[in-house]
């Protein structure tokens, strides 16, 4: 070790991979999908290894993935909610792992919501 | 990337009730799901709470849960990890609330705590030096090397008011002051992680759960007194500690932070550990030190003391564990945000290992100060089965009780002192009625008596007869006399014994003698053990009135000493019975007495 700055880059390398154990990340944004067995045979858990690893590749570190049982609405599975704190709840429905890669972009890091892939739209 | 950390205790508590296997059968079952490239196991040091061990926290959900068994980790897997459904019989149940789950640390045992020591224990895996990074580890260490002189690091630790956590409560920069300018070709910094003290554990725990920051702390330490060279004393009953305090310090030479110009600082440092074999009398500092020599592990005279002529006739300088991991926080936050907690002489906080008859048994930070009636009822969640809190014993074998009408006291050296009481390394275990204080004064001699070295007279013998008096009394031979010849025995030996050891091991006697003379005087004079604890002064009885005879009382009792009749009150012959209490616990209608 020669410098700071290399504990430095090692510090915040390490950082990123723990991000996860941070709890108080209530405060952020959440992104939860459901997981029961509807979710998961509908192709849930390639969505949410997508949203975890988008979310990691641009650091976006106040945000949490977690996963929830069924919400009911099996037919739209997989289904992800996103809440922004101070914002309405969006629920997505049918999702896939590349519109999931979307949804970080528009909606976690640019604050758009995707329309196309809401439960909403699809009902119409 | 994973998605979820799944956090498993490893310290030694946990490790003894399966937390090993608990992990061995989480990693089968997250292959078997599929889960491996999603779901992280990480093995950390203790949480603290260990009567509720085995403990894992799941992330990000930050689900708290307790007393594991392996069978449960399918369950745990299979709709936890893999269907995000929180296993709710597992939760500890303060942390769940209607509908809701809450934080580990608004529940009553983490909501008072303050975490310095410990503050990564339970955190990160202890075994990796880039988690220890990650949570700014060795940037203490890096601010002192590249902006700090050494003179600037002691005048840093001096002005935080941070005292020795060991037991004597002496100031660490000042220890620091006196060794930095002495002048020799070679200068040692020593860690005593010689815990002895019984139901103490708190330096074994930042060992198991964070052995880089002693790491650090200590390197620091070198610089700050022109030290190269470190030694770490430690038992080798903490099989765990010793081993993951190996891999970090082989981790931390790999990366540089122990090894030659540090930082590019010019400053060099090293460490090796050294293991004990478990003499009380080598937490002593000048023992431990002619144990790392090699020699018997016996307390030398001071002065010199070592700060002058230490470890190999070199200037030293020796801390503990637990001073050593306030370091690092004190050197990045600043001595006056360590200053601010605390009393006005008694600084930061304090790790309380709390054992007894408490319903928290565990592991607790608090800030100097908190009383006790916080630690025991709050923190510690009070006493089980409706007992009454009779006394708290502090400092193990050195110190001494606090009764229950000082419970408003509040925790800080001095105020234990003054109570005859001390510190000591943090051990508090809680009594309640059924706790005799004479008995527990003979507990403690019996270890001091285990333990003395025999170097100098006064401990070797001195202990000795005074645990011969303890007997006496506790059997019911005791006199009024006897109590006054302990008292003058007592004062006698903490006036000549050569260390610590025999300076304080009449403590429990005088302690327990000043606030529950009453108890000794009932022993001599009445010869009653109020508290029915003492063998020799009680006897077993049947109440007529409440035996239904149902016989289960004679068919427990290993000598036979009960007789009777099917439905008619049985009867305890008083020279049969030893009184082991077995047939107290088979009776279903309390009709069976110690008086």
């Amino acid at each position: 070790m020669k410098s700071i700055e290399e504990l430095k880059a090692i510090r915040d390398k390490a950082k990123e991979k723990m991000t996860v154990r941070d709890a108080s990340g209530e405060e952020g944004i959440r992104v939860v999908v459901g997981m029961a067995t509807c979710g998961i045979a509908a192709g849930a858990r390639p969505v949410l290894n997508a949203f975890v690893d988008e979310v990691a590749k641009r650091h976006l570190g106040s945000v949490t993935v977690t996963q929830t049982g069924c919400i009911g609405m099996c037919q739209y599975e997989p289904i992800v909610e996103v809440m922004v704190p101070g914002k309405e709840k969006v629920t997505y429905a049918k999702m896939t792992a590349e519109k999931a890669a979307r949804v970080v972009v528009d909606h976690l890091v640019n604050g758009n919501v995707v329309a196309e892939y809401t439960v909403g739209s699809m009902l119409k | 990337m994973f998605r979820s950390h799944v956090l498993v205790c490893g310290g030694t508590g946990c490790t003894s009730s399966n937390s090993q296997q608990i992990i061995e059968s989480l990693e089968k079952e997250i292959e078997k799901q599929g889960l491996a490239e999603e779901v992280k196991v990480v093995r950390t040091g203790c949480f603290g709470l260990c009567a509720l061990g085995p403990i894992m926290i799941v992330y990000p959900e930050g689900c708290f849960y307790s007393m594991v068994k392996v069978e449960d980790v399918p369950e745990i897997v299979s709709e936890h990890l893999l269907k995000g459904r929180v296993v709710t019989r597992l939760l500890y149940d303060e942390t769940v609330e209607k509908d809701a789950i809450k934080s580990l640390n608004e529940t009553a045992f983490y909501k008072k705590q303050v975490r310095v020591a410990l503050r990564n224990c339970g955190v990160i895996n202890p075994e990796s030096i880039d988690e220890y990074i990650a949570m700014d580890g060795y940037q203490a260490l890096g601010k002192c090397l590249t902006e700090y002189t050494p003179e600037q690091v002691i005048q840093v630790v001096t002005d935080s008011g941070l005292r020795g956590r060991g037991g004597g409560g002496f100031p660490t920069g000042r220890k620091w002051a006196l060794c930095a300018p002495n002048k020799a070709p070679q200068k040692y910094v020593v860690c005593n992680a010689d815990e002895g003290d019984p139901g103490a554990f708190m330096d074994r725990s930042v060992l198991e759960g964070d052995p880089h920051c002693l790491i650090e702390a200590m390197a620091i330490a070198g610089y700050a007194i022109g030290a190269t060279k470190g030694f770490v004393y430690v038992r080798a009953e903490y099989p765990i500690a010793v081993k993951r305090l190996q891999i970090a310090i082989d981790d931390a030479r790999s990366y540089g932070l122990l090894g030659t110009n540090i930082f590019d600082s010019g400053f060099d440092f090293d460490m090796e550990i050294r293991l004990g074999a478990g003499a009380f009398v080598c937490g002593e500092e000048t023992a431990l030190m002619t144990s790392i020599e090699g020699n018997r592990g016996e307390p030398r005279p001071r002065p010199p003391y070592p700060a002058v002529k230490g470890l190999f006739g070199c200037p030293t300088v020796e801390n503990n564990v637990e001073t050593f991991a306030n370091i690092p926080q004190i050197i990045l936050r600043g001595a006056d945000w360590f200053a601010s907690m605390g009393t006005e002489k008694s600084k930061g906080t304090k790790v309380f290992a709390l054992g007894g008859k408490i319903k928290h048994t565990g592991l607790v930070e608090i800030p100097m100060g908190t009383t006790l009636r916080e630690i025991v009822e709050e923190i510690g969640g009070g006493i089980p089965g409706g007992k009454k809190f009779k006394a708290a014993q502090t400092g193990g074998p050195s110190g001494g009780c606090i009764p229950a009408d000082l419970i408003d006291t509040k925790i800080d050296y001095d105020n234990l002192l003054a109570m005859g009481c001390m510190m000591g390394s943090g051990g508090l275990i809680v009594m309640d009625e059924d706790t005799c204080m004479v008995d527990i004064a003979k507990f403690f001699l019996e270890f001091t008596v285990d333990e003395s070295c025999g170097k100098c007279t006064p401990c070797r013998v001195g202990t000795k007869r005074l645990l011969e008096k303890l007997d006496k009394i506790t059997s019911g031979n005791g006199t009024l006399e006897d109590i006054d010849q302990l008292e003058e025995l007592c004062n006698y030996i903490k006036a000549n014994s050569l260390c610590g050891l025999g300076q304080t091991a009449p403590n429990p006697v005088l302690s327990t003698l000043h606030f529950f003379r009453d108890e000794y005087v009932a022993h001599v004079v009445d010869k009653k053990c109020p508290a029915g604890v003492c063998k020799s002064l009680l006897h077993y009885e049947v109440i007529p009135e409440k035996c239904k005879g149902c016989t289960a009382c004679a068919r427990v009792c290993p000598t036979g000493a009960i007789s009777g009749v099917v439905k008619q009150p049985h009867v305890i012959d008083v020279n049969a019975c030893i009184k082991c209490g077995a047939c107290i616990e088979k009776c279903r209608f309390g009709a069976i007495v110690k008086r």
